[in-house]
C-alpha cells in the first residue's frame, strides 16, 4: 500500500503545511486585486508569492525555485536520501516556465521552457538519477501525478516518490484566463449563487510518497481518471468524468465512511454546476462538500497536492474546512457546503478536480488508526 | 496483426506502408485528412499539435476497424485510455499564444489559441472523437525514453477498467516539425516488446 510519508506547502499563506493549514483554519487568503500588474491592461484578483520571500542558491527560475523550496522542505522530513535510484521525481504542472516566451526575457536558454528540462534542473538540484516524469494534464494534474506515483510504488519500480505540484502565475496565464472570461473581479466564491469566475494562484506542493506501511498513516487508496468525452474547455453536463471517476475511487467504499469531498470547485459557473451533477449522480449528496480555491485562488498545477495535504491535516484536525467565499448555494443539486467549520470523526475523503481537454480525477484518500 | 502509425512532417506510414503524399507539413496532414478522414471539421479549428496526434488516431483506428469487421473498440466505454506522451508540450501553441501578447500597443490575446496551451487537450479531441470515458492523461518527458514510457504505459493497467491503451509519441515543435508514433497496446501485451514497432 502506498502512504504519505511527508509533506511541505509554499504559498502566499506560508511556507510549510503547518502554517497554511492554521491559516486556512483562520480564514485567512493572500487573494488580492492587482491594476497595472505586469503591464496588463486589466485588473486581476490572485493569489501571489512574495518573490522576495524565496530564495533558493543556484540559477533558476522563480518557479524552480519554489519546486525546489518545497520538495527540499518535505524530504527533509521524509529523511530520504533524493538521489537514490529506487527515488523517482513526479512533477505536476501546466504551464512551467512559460514566462521564459517573452522576447524581452534573455536570462536563461530558450529550451528552459520545455517542461521536462526544467524537471530534469530539479532533478539534477537533488541529485537524482532517473528521468523525472512531468504530468501536464490540465487543472487534474496534481492528482494524476499522484495516482502515477502510487502505482510506480504498488508495482515496487520504486521505494519513494517525490510528487510536487506547482504553477507560477504570469501575464501569459492571467491574460488567457481573462480572454476567456474566466476570471471573477473578486474573491471567488465557489459554489455560491452570485459566483462569477475563479481567481489564480501560485503554490508549489510537494508530497513524498512510500509503500512503506507505518502507524497512524495516511494511505492513497484508489485513484481514477476519467474523460467527459464532451468538449475540450467546457465540463460535461451530466458530470460523465467526474461521476465515474468517483464511482470508480469510492469502489465497495460506504458513502458514510467518507467525512467529505474536496471538490474542484473553482467558482466557475459550468465547473460547480457540474460537479454538483457528479456528486449527485454518484450518491453523495449526503456527505459534506469543499473547496479551497478562496484561501489559495485556483493553483492548476500545485491545486492537486496542495488540497490534498490540506484535507489529510483537516482530518488530523477532525476538521471540515470552511468554503471561503460561500454564502448560498447556486448550484442544482443540494450539494452539503458550508462556509464555517465543521468536526468530523471520520477518516476518508475524496479529492476531486476537472480541467479543459474534459478530463476529471479523483483520489480517494484513508487514514489508517494507529494500532 | 498489431498496427502502428509513425509519421512526420514529410511522410505518413500505417503499418510500415508509406502512404503516396505531395505535399509536406500541415499541407499534408489536411491532404491525408480529406483523402482518409473527411467526416470531422472540427480538425479545421484544431491547432497543429491536436491535428498531428488527430490524424494519427484516425489512421490506427481506421487500420483497426479494417482489419477486424467490426465498429469501433470501446466506443462509449472506460476501457480505452488514451496516454500519450511528448517533448515539446504544446510549446507550439504557446508560442502562438505568446505573441497576441507580446506587443502592449498590439495585445489582443486569443482565447481560440489560449485553449490549445494545454498539451493534453489532443487526448481529449480523441476522447470526444471516439467517445471514450476512459482515462485521458499526458506526460512530458526530454526524450523519447522507451523505458519510462513503458512504465507509464503498465501504470494505466492498474486501473481495472482499463483493457487497451492507445498511446506514444506526438510532438509538435512547430507546424513544419512534427512526428507522432502511435499504437494501441492490450493488457497482458509486453509492453516494451510493442513499443519497439513505433521505434523506428
Amino acid at each position: 500500500m502506498v502512504v504519505k510519508i511527508s509533506d511541505n506547502i509554499v504559498s502566499p499563506l506560508g511556507l510549510t503545511s503547518e502554517e497554511n493549514y492554521s491559516a486556512v483554519k483562520a480564514g485567512q487568503s493572500r487573494l488580492s486585486r492587482y491594476e497595472g500588474k505586469w503591464n496588463l491592461p486589466e485588473p486581476f484578483v490572485a493569489s501571489l508569492i512574495d518573490r522576495e520571500k524565496i530564495q533558493v542558491d543556484g540559477h533558476y527560475t522563480f518557479f524552480e525555485q519554489i519546486v525546489i523550496k518545497s520538495a527540499s522542505a518535505a524530504i527533509a522530513e521524509a529523511g530520504i536520501d533524493p538521489a537514490s535510484p529506487r527515488v523517482i521525481f513526479v512533477l505536476s504542472t501546466t504551464k512551467g516556465n512559460v514566462y521564459l516566451l517573452d522576447n524581452g526575457i534573455t536570462d536563461f536558454p530558450d529550451e528552459r521552457v520545455l517542461l521536462g528540462v526544467t524537471a530534469d534542473v530539479v532533478a539534477k538540484h537533488f541529485g537524482n538519477p532517473n528521468k523525472p516524469v512531468v504530468v501536464s494534464n490540465a487543472c487534474i494534474s496534481g492528482v494524476c501525478a499522484q495516482i502515477v506515483a502510487m502505482r510506480l510504488l504498488e508495482r515496487g519500480a520504486y521505494d519513494y516518490a517525490v510528487v510536487i505540484g506547482a504553477d507560477m502565475q504570469s501575464p501569459f496565464i492571467v491574460s488567457g484566463f481573462q480572454s476567456f472570461k474566466a476570471l471573477s473581479p473578486e474573491q471567488c466564491k465557489p459554489f455560491d449563487a452570485s459566483r462569477r469566475g475563479l481567481n489564480l494562484g501560485e503554490a508549489a506542493a510537494t508530497m513524498v510518497l512510500g509503500a512503506k506501511e507505518t502507524d497512524g498513516c495516511w494511505k492513497l487508496v484508489r485513484g481514477a481518471i476519467r474523460n467527459d468525452a464532451n468538449h475540450i474547455s467546457g465540463p460535461s453536463r451530466v458530470g460523465e468524468g467526474s461521476y465515474r471517476a468517483l464511482k470508480y475511487v469510492l469502489g465497495d467504499c460506504p458513502a458514510d465512511e467518507i467525512a467529505f469531498v474536496n471538490a474542484h470547485g473553482t467558482a466557475t459557473m459550468y465547473n460547480d454546476e457540474m460537479e454538483s451533477i457528479a456528486v449527485e449522480r454518484a450518491g453523495l449528496l449526503d456527505v459534506p462538500v469543499n473547496s479551497l480555491k478562496g484561501y489559495f485562488g485556483h493553483t492548476m498545477g500545485a491545486a492537486g497536492v496542495l488540497e490534498s495535504i490540506l484535507s489529510m491535516r483537516a482530518i488530523d484536525d477532525n476538521t471540515i474546512l470552511p468554503t471561503r467565499g460561500f454564502e448560498n448555494l447556486g448550484v442544482t443539486h443540494n450539494v452539503k457546503v458550508s462556509n464555517t467549520i465543521g468536526h468530523t470523526e471520520k477518516k476518508s475523503f475524496i479529492k476531486l478536480l476537472s480541467g479543459f481537454g474534459g478530463c476529471n480525477a479523483a483520489l480517494l484518500f484513508r487514514k489508517e488508526e494507529q494500532k | 496483426m498489431k498496427h502502428f502509425v509513425v509519421l512526420n512532417d514529410k511522410s505518413v506510414m500505417v503499418d510500415g506502408v508509406p502512404m503516396q503524399l505531395e505535399n509536406q507539413g500541415m499541407a499534408m496532414l489536411n491532404d491525408v485528412y480529406r483523402s482518409k478522414i473527411g467526416d470531422y471539421p472540427k480538425f479545421f479549428k484544431m491547432d497543429a499539435l491536436c491535428k498531428v496526434g488527430f490524424v494519427a488516431s484516425e489512421l490506427l483506428l481506421k487500420a483497426e476497424t479494417d482489419s477486424e469487421i467490426s465498429q469501433r473498440k470501446a466506443h462509449g466505454t472506460s476501457s480505452r485510455a488514451v496516454l500519450l506522451f511528448n517533448r515539446s508540450g504544446s510549446l507550439n501553441a504557446d508560442t502562438k499564444y505568446q505573441a497576441t501578447i507580446q506587443e502592449a500597443d498590439n495585445f489582443f490575446p486569443s482565447p481560440a489559441i489560449f485553449v490549445y496551451t494545454l498539451p493534453n487537450i489532443v487526448t481529449g479531441e480523441i476522447a470526444i472523437r471516439n467517445l471514450y470515458y476512459g482515462e485521458t492523461n499526458f506526460i512530458v518527458l526530454d526524450c523519447m525514453d522507451l523505458h519510462t514510457i513503458a512504465e507509464q504505459i503498465a501504470n494505466a493497467f492498474q486501473d481495472s477498467e482499463t483493457e487497451s491503451v492507445l498511446t506514444g509519441w506526438v510532438d509538435c515543435y512547430d507546424e513544419n516539425h512534427f512526428e507522432a508514433r502511435m499504437l494501441i497496446i492490450n493488457r497482458n501485451e509486453d509492453i516494451l516488446n510493442e513499443l519497439n514497432k513505433i521505434k523506428q
